[in-house]
């Protein structure tokens, strides 16, 4: 069998593991990148691109529906839903085709098979249960990466219940559609699938939709999603499903005790994901596995010398973004580059790409005061701003929440139009430790949507100008 | 018009200085060549001469104010018949004409900036890195940013800094640096420098870092830190030096009294001449090869480690070493080297032989390359044609720096300098 030796392998070739891989190869490592499926991951070819390209489909059918308040009259639009899905892919496949010239650029080693750990820096590589090659490396970096969360009884079967990956090659648009779950993956899919007809009804357990944001984010959302004619029902628990020859019927326990039978045609699980951590070796290793995830010190370490594990398979935030720095940290402190330091969690922002956008960094409101802050919050609605008007797109508003002492910016959180897009803006800010001083005197240009950043910040120092 | 006396920039790497008297009062009469108040920069104090006329109207820095940055104004002159009214637009106004005597600069130096007051001025006169909300955090404690250490990127000092600093206790700021906040409540150990502070740790007075305190710290640090040190010890006999020091001091009657040490300046500089790679520099440009031996001599005074220098010792007598030395060392003792006294210099030598040390290793004064130890002479046991014998022996210690001077040139300077102090006649050639 073949045997090769590496300074570093990194297994899985998602954002997290082909990042890490080209970072090491920057800095002159010898790297091998082991990939059972597609390079890119679930992000790029069953995550947030292929989500992004169906949500651009929708937007342009929205956009297309609303034409008369722009101007234009256009008669009889039709939807081709396969036409939107191969778009879809096509967008997957050519970012997929682009990960991989870069590996190649950067003289990674791509195996293709299932890595398993072998013990003592060593691995093998299986093709279809077979081991067909084994490695030897300095260190490894698993990052295998999540799936979708299956809960007992509700497991995806791709025909009546869809997880996100059968949702992302959908073959019909449900006449009455059930997500289960309200996180960014579940308001995604409902918004896309709202947006092109069906009669969608999103379940949430706990007591808000996008329980994660900003309490007032949340009921902005709410208010917005049920104008565009969603049904949320929230604090309910799904307690089975029921499957008929091409519909499903949930029944659901509502939170005043009584229980409610609600029929769909198609249901989205999207109840969470848990790490990839079975059948790689881990049960061999000095790695501490905790509820389906790899526990892991602020440079990645596992307990398990020379073994290290970041991104989803690492634990929460599950976001590409996050799963990428990581990747970077771990292979720069592998390699003993001066200034190397850990990943501030408040310093990670979130993005939901629904209509309208959501986006956030840092503290909520209820969490800042929580954590014994006083506040000061700051509000600004997109009605306020000149380019949301012109956009025909001015729903929503920006919330920046400052320490009264310190200045401090705790949090900022966003709702409207392409706040996705300016969410970064405070994200430079968090990592700078900028105070509302800084923010106060930063020019932003006109007219943009960002203007409404400036705003937000006035506004907490009661100072808003233009509301 | 108004003129506005500025902090005079005493050497070309001075950044700030202490005010540390002023030799006149408001309302007195200034004349050109008074002495208007007492500077002391890193290295020593110094008088700021008036040359101007005029009443001495205003005194903007207080004495004993700490950290005043160069060319900060200090105080405003009137000129006869001028009006007291003129003075505040004189404050207002940016200080354009340093009326005080001021060494310029030297030429191939950048001249310092001039840092705003407030500004907190790390020890090494370079910017603080702190971000906004640590600077804030800082000044809402009165927390001295310099007493911090820095875990952001590129060593810059970050929330969780001012945090931790704030839990074990940081360095207050300093007196002179407006503070927004009270300063936190006196704790014995709330004057420690944050990565000093332990629970277990016994009272203690806390001096504060003078100016030239501060300077051997950074230099001595610089070295250590950017200087790879070795070090060559040789054993030297004394016996026919002292024999000819003892002989030269009866000749002189009284007229000058040779030491040791002035016979080891002499033989260290004549030896230079021998092996001149050994009287060598580093510099980032090159290595700088000393056309004279110029000898730093390290004098212990009362403030401090300080390095006057005998010029060109190659080419002096011993009677004009010996002279000349004693002035210096009473100039450092009393605070009055001026810089051309201290700065430059080949080659460094540190006698702690007076004290009884047998042997040490010397820190390096870097640009220097070389830095001798001189330990003390004294009688030991020595094998000469196969028995032993008594002789008075002094180990010397050479410290190099690597980047500039190799073993075999250290051993060959060495080799040189012992042939010249056990045969002290052929140093007198």
């Amino acid at each position: 069998m073949a045997e090769q030796q590496f300074d570093l392998v990194v297994v899985g070739g998602g954002p997290g593991g082909y990042v890490a891989a080209i970072r090491a190869a920057q800095l002159g490592m010898d790297v091998a990148l082991v990939e059972r499926e597609h390079l890119g991951g679930i992000c790029l070819n069953w995550g947030c691109i292929p989500t992004k390209a169906l949500l651009r489909s929708a937007e342009v059918y929205h956009l297309a529906k609303t034409s008369s308040q722009y101007g234009f009259k256009i008669n009889n639009i039709e939807i081709d839903l396969n036409a939107i899905v191969q778009r879809s892919r096509k967008i997957a496949k050519q970012l997929n085709g682009g990960v991989g010239h870069l590996l190649k650029k950067n003289k990674v080693e791509v195996l293709t098979g299932h890595a398993r750990l072998l013990g003592k820096g060593r691995l093998a590589v299986e093709v279809d249960g077979t081991a067909v090659m084994e490695l030897s490396a300095k260190n490894i970096i698993l990052a295998t990466g999540a799936r979708a969360r299956d809960l007992p009884g509700m497991e995806a079967d791709g025909k009546q219940i869809w997880s996100y990956r059968h949702a992302l090659v959908a073959d019909t648009i449900p006449k009455r559609l059930l997500v289960v779950g309200s996180g960014a993956i579940g308001i995604e899919f409902a918004s896309f699938f709202n947006t092109l007809g069906s009669d969608v009804t999103v379940v949430e357990v706990l007591d808000r939709v996008l329980p994660v944001e900003d309490e007032e984010i949340s009921a902005m959302a709410h208010k917005a999603f049920e104008k565009q004619g969603m049904h949320l029902l929230t604090g309910v628990q799904v307690k089975g499903l029921k499957k008929a020859a091409d519909s499903v019927t949930a029944n659901i326990d509502l939170p005043d005790g009584t229980s409610e039978a609600i029929t769909a045609d198609r249901v989205i699980m999207a109840v969470g994901i848990t790490g990839n951590v079975e059948d790689i070796g881990l049960e061999d290793s000095k790695a501490v596995v905790d509820r389906g995830h790899v526990v892991v010190d602020p440079w990645l370490a596992t307990g398990e010398p020379g073994l290290y594990a970041i991104g989803d398979l690492a634990g929460p935030p599950w976001l590409a973004h996050k799963a990428s720095h990581e990747g970077v940290i771990c292979v720069e402190k592998i390699a003993g580059v001066a200034d190397v330091h850990p990943l501030n969690a408040m310093n990670i922002p979130g993005c939901t790409y629904c209509q309208p956008q959501i986006a956030s960094i840092g503290l909520t409101e209820a969490a800042a005061v929580a954590a014994g802050h006083q506040v000061r919050v700051g509000r600004f609605p997109f009605i306020g701003n000149g380019k949301a008007i012109a956009l025909g797109d001015p729903e929503g508003m920006i919330k920046t929440v400052f320490d009264e002492a310190t200045g401090e910016l705790l949090g900022a959180h966003m709702i409207g139009p392409e706040v996705t897009e300016l969410i970064q803006g405070y994200a430079v800010a968090r990592s700078m430790e900028s105070t509302e001083a800084e923010l106060l005197h930063t020019v932003f240009p006109h007219p943009t949507l960002s203007e409404a950043m400036h705003e937000s910040v006035l506004d907490a120092m009661g100072r808003a100008i233009h509301f | 018009m108004p003129i506005t006396i500025t902090m005079p920039a005493l050497s070309p790497t001075m950044t700030e200085g202490t005010l540390a008297k002023w030799l006149l009062q408001e309302g007195d009469t200034v004349r050109s060549g008074d002495m208007l108040a007492e500077i002391e920069t890193d290295k020593a104090t110094m008088e700021v001469e008036a040359i101007d006329e005029g009443i001495l109207a205003r005194i903007l820095v207080a004495e004993g104010t700490e950290g005043v940055p160069v060319n900060a104004p200090i105080a405003i002159i009137l000129e006869e018949g001028e009006d007291a009214s003129v003075l505040e637009d004189a404050i207002s106004a940016p200080a354009t004409t340093p009326a005080a005597a001021t060494p310029e600069p030297a030429a191939d130096l950048p001249a310092p900036s001039m840092p705003a007051p407030a500004a907190p001025v790390a020890a090494a006169g370079g910017r603080i890195l702190a971000s906004p909300l640590a600077r804030r955090m800082a000044s809402q404690a009165g927390l001295d940013l310099a007493s911090v250490s820095g875990s952001g990127p590129r060593g810059r000092i970050v929330k969780a800094d001012i945090e931790t600093a704030m839990a074990t206790g940081g360095a207050p700021a300093p007196a002179a640096a407006p503070v927004a906040a009270a300063p936190a409540a006196p704790m014995p150990a709330a004057a420690v420098p944050a990565a000093d502070a332990s629970p277990f740790e016994g009272e203690f007075e806390l001096q504060p870092l003078t100016t030239m305190r501060k300077t051997i710290a950074r230099r001595m640090s610089e070295s250590k830190r950017e200087a790879p040190h070795f070090y060559m010890t040789m054993d030297c006999e004394l016996d026919a030096l002292l024999a000819l020091r003892t002989e030269l001091n009866n000749r002189a009657d009284g007229a000058f009294k040779l030491s040791v040490n002035d016979l080891v300046i002499k033989a260290a500089a004549v030896a230079l001449m021998k092996i001149p790679a050994a009287n060598a520099g580093y510099s980032e440009g090159g290595i700088k090869l000393y056309k004279s031996a110029d000898i730093s001599v390290a004098v212990a005074s009362e403030r401090g480690l300080i390095t006057p220098v005998i010029r060109n010792a190659n080419g002096k007598g011993l009677e004009a070493i010996s002279t000349e030395m004693r002035a210096l060392a009473q100039k450092a003792n009393d605070g009055k080297l001026m810089p051309e006294d201290y700065q430059g210099g080949s080659f460094s030598i540190s006698n702690l032989g007076m004290y009884g040390i047998k042997q040490f290793d010397a820190v390096i004064n870097t640009p220097q390359a070389c830095i001798l130890a001189v330990g003390a002479g004294e009688q030991r046991a020595v094998v000469k044609d196969g028995a032993l014998a008594i002789a008075t022996v002094m180990s010397v210690t050479l410290s190099v720096d690597h980047r500039v001077v190799d073993g075999a040139i250290g051993a060959q300077f060495l080799a040189a300098f012992k042939g010249l102090l056990q045969e002290p006649m052929t140093m007198l050639l």
